[in-house]
């Protein structure tokens, strides 16, 4: 009796150091027989209230300062001390060295549940994961992030809170377009972004400058042409292309516009992997530690007590309920992981017939390579199988403005599959989620506005934010700033003109 | 391999500080609007704690690019349980919430209050931006004559009152081990020396004698160390530290003359809510006293004050020559800060306004910190006023007076009375 206990981790409610230490080596030991590829990782022990700080900070240990991250902390407190919501047990970063927050008040058991969530499951996602891998550079971006909040509290002294509220306030609204989709930006380094920081302050000064050349010369060139747009190609990067052509712009504002863009362009990927990063995650935890289990070394009170943690986390409410807010990506990840693990290792008829290149095949394999490949979108467009939409009684419905009612346009049904299976990656699809907006000509040789054009896509139109954005951009831009619409059939409409006064603006 | 773990708990606790400070700051105009109307409905005592107040949800906003409600979407839900593909239905009413809420989900546009707590220290210094107490400081500084004891260890000497037997005990317990303890020592080897001679065959009865003669010399040295000593002595120790003084007494006086009417009280009883709330601040310790006059005047409770109505003519002077024998009867001594705040609507008995004039000047101001007139009318400046308007130059600091015609003016005035005057 007594020796076997020896064995057992996370007995008893309370945590110690020790404890989490054993729950940590166990679970890793786990894991590595798995073989579950991870980044080394440490654990934080944190209090609720600095959770909540880390909330508002989106989880990031460091952050600059500004004034819509303590809107998401008074938010979030109200409603955690109006007992509306409980704190997340788990933030963690995808760093390397992995960062796992544990919270004080959590027991025993919630700890090991996290431990394995988010230092086995999730981190192994960060390191396995080709967006992950090409997009974030790990290693750098806690450097990165303290080197952005002091060169922006440095900017605020020497300019002032309010000048640089301003412009952060304006690359925040436009954030959502200053991420490349397509290509790979360089990998982060602290040092040489230190050490360009100023050669690109000189060198981005004199690109700008041809936005001012009015050399006969040039013009000369440009009239035998019919008309030069700038940029010859369509940009849609455009807080990419503020930072490096906006005409007025001071060094010190560029670089901040970099770090805001480069900050977004780290957590895309997590944008773009939300329900196969969390169902994963869910997966591992789930796994991990019922094979503990089964090894003898949790017991019962620790797997009720797991058990229900997990259903809740994993819990989908049907559309008609009250709780409903949209698909849970924890529910339909851990689903599909799930599901991809039983077509592996016990296909039905309908499997082999859907899937016949992995029914049957080596399950940790296939899990490697879709980990490692996909998106949400495809992800769902490659794995989602005809039973698991039968599960979750997925249904799609059609709104149409030009129509009275609406339809519903595919459902869980033999003709329906394919349809629906479409339907729903396309929902998880970031490029028909946020509009297409790009940037569209800078009138060179006239007023020097900025003309964006956004692309109708299945004629859904912008939200009436679109004004104050506008307002925002000219702010950057410094002179006049348009955007139109181009609908399916190509016609262009002006939707708006927003005219920054610089003599305000200068003395504001 | 061990895992590391950090235990950042000891951290800074407040890395959102900042944060909350800026979109505190940033947003000042709109939080400050917020708790001007928490304030109007509030009791007058119960001003004290953190508010609950809520900014317009569209100020604070962060606008992206996003899709609107036009075009053609496609959604999908899960828990079918009763739809077949081409069914048709009605759209949802927004906001309906419940049923088939997910269709108008997640672009809502948040145009529900933001609501947030303030600390009450939050509260405070957003109400009170930018205001003073006049005079608090230099008197504060200048006039501490109240003293506190408070312990301060232990002294060697003092008066017998305050001996401390515990301590004195310890200290004489300790000297008598520390000088017994030699004698002690050489005694017990004596006697196991004697024992041991007494033991064997043929005693030497000399060294037997002389032992026995050492060990009473040694028992009398012992008992001859003191039980208690002069020295053992100790006394608690109490310093007097100055006190600055912590409490205030304020004034309300109020003109219930006829032609006061109900909107007009209300209009003092904001006034005189935002001054009790505003000295609560700065004193720890605050007495009201209600003052209310026709032709004469009487000392009420609050209920009282704020809603008997009376008739008759108005004497001014009768106020505060009672507010003057309150002070000298109950808050004479100098632990007292005292404040007044007269409300009227200027109203009074011809005669009696260069008499009120005086016996402000002459007996009332000079023991006062602050006192402050407003007048609650639309019409022309009373004959009160008029007089009252010499003595603001000559008791600048001390005696103000603001004027207020609609209940938006109150908090303006009450600004501009404790506004921060730069030294």
């Amino acid at each position: 009796m007594s020796r076997k206990r020896q064995h057992r981790i996370a007995e008893g409610s309370d945590w110690t150091f020790e404890e989490l230490d054993r729950a940590d080596a166990e679970i890793g030991r786990v894991a590595r027989a798995y073989g579950l590829d991870c980044y080394r990782h440490q654990l934080e022990i944190i209090t609720a209230e600095q959770m909540m700080d880390a909330y508002a900070a989106i989880g990031m240990p460091v952050y600059y300062h500004h004034w819509s991250f303590g809107k998401h902390f008074l938010e979030t407190e109200n409603r955690y001390k109006r007992g509306q919501m409980g704190l997340a047990y788990e933030i963690v970063i995808n760093s390397d060295p992995c960062i796992a927050y544990l919270m004080e008040e959590n027991t025993m058991a919630m700890q090991a549940l996290v431990i394995a969530h988010a230092g086995y499951g999730h981190n192994s996602f960060f390191k396995g994961n080709h967006l992950f891998k090409q997009w974030t550079s790990a290693d750098a971006i806690i450097d990165y992030l303290v080197f952005a909040r002091n060169y922006i509290a440095e900017c605020e002294e020497r300019h002032g809170v309010d000048a640089v509220e301003q412009l952060i306030d304006a690359c925040h609204a436009v954030s959502s377009l200053g991420v490349d989709r397509y290509k790979r930006s360089p990998p982060l380094s602290l040092q040489k972004e230190r050490e360009r920081q100023r050669e690109r302050e000189a060198y981005l000064q004199s690109q700008v400058n041809e936005l001012w050349r009015t050399l006969p010369r040039h013009e000369a060139a440009t009239q035998s042409g019919e008309e030069v747009r700038f940029p010859a190609e369509p940009e849609e990067n455009l807080l990419y292309f503020v930072e490096k052509h906006a005409p007025l712009l001071e060094p010190w504002q560029r670089e901040i516009i970099r770090i805001v863009r480069k900050i977004g362009q780290y957590f895309y990927p997590q944008r773009q992997t939300q329900v196969m990063n969390e169902g994963w995650a869910t997966y591992w935890h789930h796994t991990l530690l019922n094979t503990l289990y089964d090894e003898g070394r949790l017991t019962d009170g620790f797997m009720f007590e797991f058990l229900q943690s997990h259903t809740n986390v994993v819990m989908q409410p049907p559309y008609n309920s009250n709780w409903y807010s949209g698909i849970n990506p924890y529910a339909l990840g851990f689903a599909m992981w799930q599901d991809l693990r039983r077509i592996c290792e016990a296909p039905d008829d309908e499997d082999r017939a859907w899937f016949p290149d992995i029914a049957g095949s080596d399950w940790r394999e296939t899990f490697d390579f879709a980990m490692r490949n996909f998106k949400d979108e495809s992800f769902i467009a490659q794995f989602l199988s005809p039973r698991l939409m039968r599960e979750f009684r997925f249904f799609a419905v059609l709104d149409d403005d030009a129509r009275a009612k609406l339809e519903v346009s595919a459902i869980h049904d033999d003709p329906g599959y394919r349809a629906l299976r479409l339907k729903l990656s396309e929902q998880y699809n970031l490029g028909s989620h946020d509009p297409d907006i790009q940037v569209w000509n800078v009138d060179l040789r006239g007023d020097r506005s900025l003309t964006l054009r956004h692309f109708m896509h299945r004629r859904r139109d912008l939200a009436p934010d679109y004004e104050r954005v506008l307002e925002h951009l000219a702010y950057l831009w410094g002179f006049a700033v348009r955007l139109e619409q181009q609908n399916e059939d190509g016609e262009v409409t002006l939707l708006a003109e927003r005219m920054h006064d610089r003599r305000r603006g200068a003395t504001e | 391999m061990t895992v590391r773990i950090v235990d950042r708990r000891q951290d800074s606790r407040n890395k959102s500080s900042i944060n909350r400070s800026r979109f505190i700051r940033r947003f000042k105009g709109q939080i400050k609007k917020a708790v001007a109307d928490a304030i109007a409905k509030r009791g007058i005592r119960d001003l004290e704690n953190g508010e609950k107040i809520g900014i317009p949800g569209k100020d604070i906003g962060e606008p992206h690019f996003r899709h609107g409600r036009g075009g053609r979407r496609e959604i999908v839900h899960p828990g079918n349980d009763r739809f077949v593909q081409g069914d048709q239905m009605d759209r949802p009413q927004e906001g309906g919430g419940g049923q088939g809420k997910g269709q108008a989900s997640n672009e809502g546009e948040g145009l529900d209050d933001f609501v947030f707590t303030l600390t009450r220290d939050e509260f405070l210094d957003i109400f009170f931006d930018e205001l003073a107490l006049p005079n608090l400081v230099k008197r504060q500084l200048a006039r501490i004559d109240e003293y506190k004891r408070v312990r301060a260890g232990y002294t060697q000497s003092g008066v017998p009152t305050n001996i401390n037997l515990v301590r004195t005990m310890r200290s004489a317990a300790g000297r008598r081990m520390a000088i017994g303890g030699p004698y002690r020592r050489r005694l017990r080897e004596l006697q196991n020396e004697l024992e041991s001679l007494l033991d064997e065959a043929s005693p030497d009865p000399d060294e037997i004698a002389r032992l026995r003669h050492e060990i009473a010399v040694l028992r009398a040295k012992q008992e001859a160390v003191p039980f208690i000593d002069p020295f053992d002595l100790r006394y608690s120790n109490r310093v007097r530290i100055p006190q600055p003084s912590t409490q205030a007494v304020m004034f309300c006086l109020m003109d219930v003359s006829g032609s006061m009417d109900e909107a007009t009280k209300q209009m003092a009883k904001r006034f005189f809510m935002l001054l009790y709330l505003f000295l609560n601040r700065n004193y720890e310790h605050i007495e009201v006293v209600f003052i209310r006059h026709h032709t004469i005047a009487e000392e009420v409770d609050e209920d009282t004050f704020f809603h008997s109505r009376e008739t008759g003519g108005t004497i001014v002077s009768s106020a505060l020559k009672l507010m003057y024998e309150i002070i000298q009867a109950r808050y004479s001594s100098s632990m007292w800060n005292i404040y007044g705040a007269q409300a009227s609507d200027g109203d009074n008995w011809d005669s009696d306004s260069p008499g009120c004039r005086d016996f402000l000047a002459d007996s009332i101001l000079p023991v006062v910190q602050y006192f402050a007139y407003v007048e609650i009318t639309e019409a022309e400046p009373q004959n009160l006023w008029r007089e009252y308007e010499k003595l603001v130059s000559t008791h600048a600091g001390v005696f103000a007076q603001q004027r207020i015609v609609a209940a938006s003016d109150i908090y303006p005035v009450f600004r501009e009375l404790f506004r921060k005057k730069l030294a």
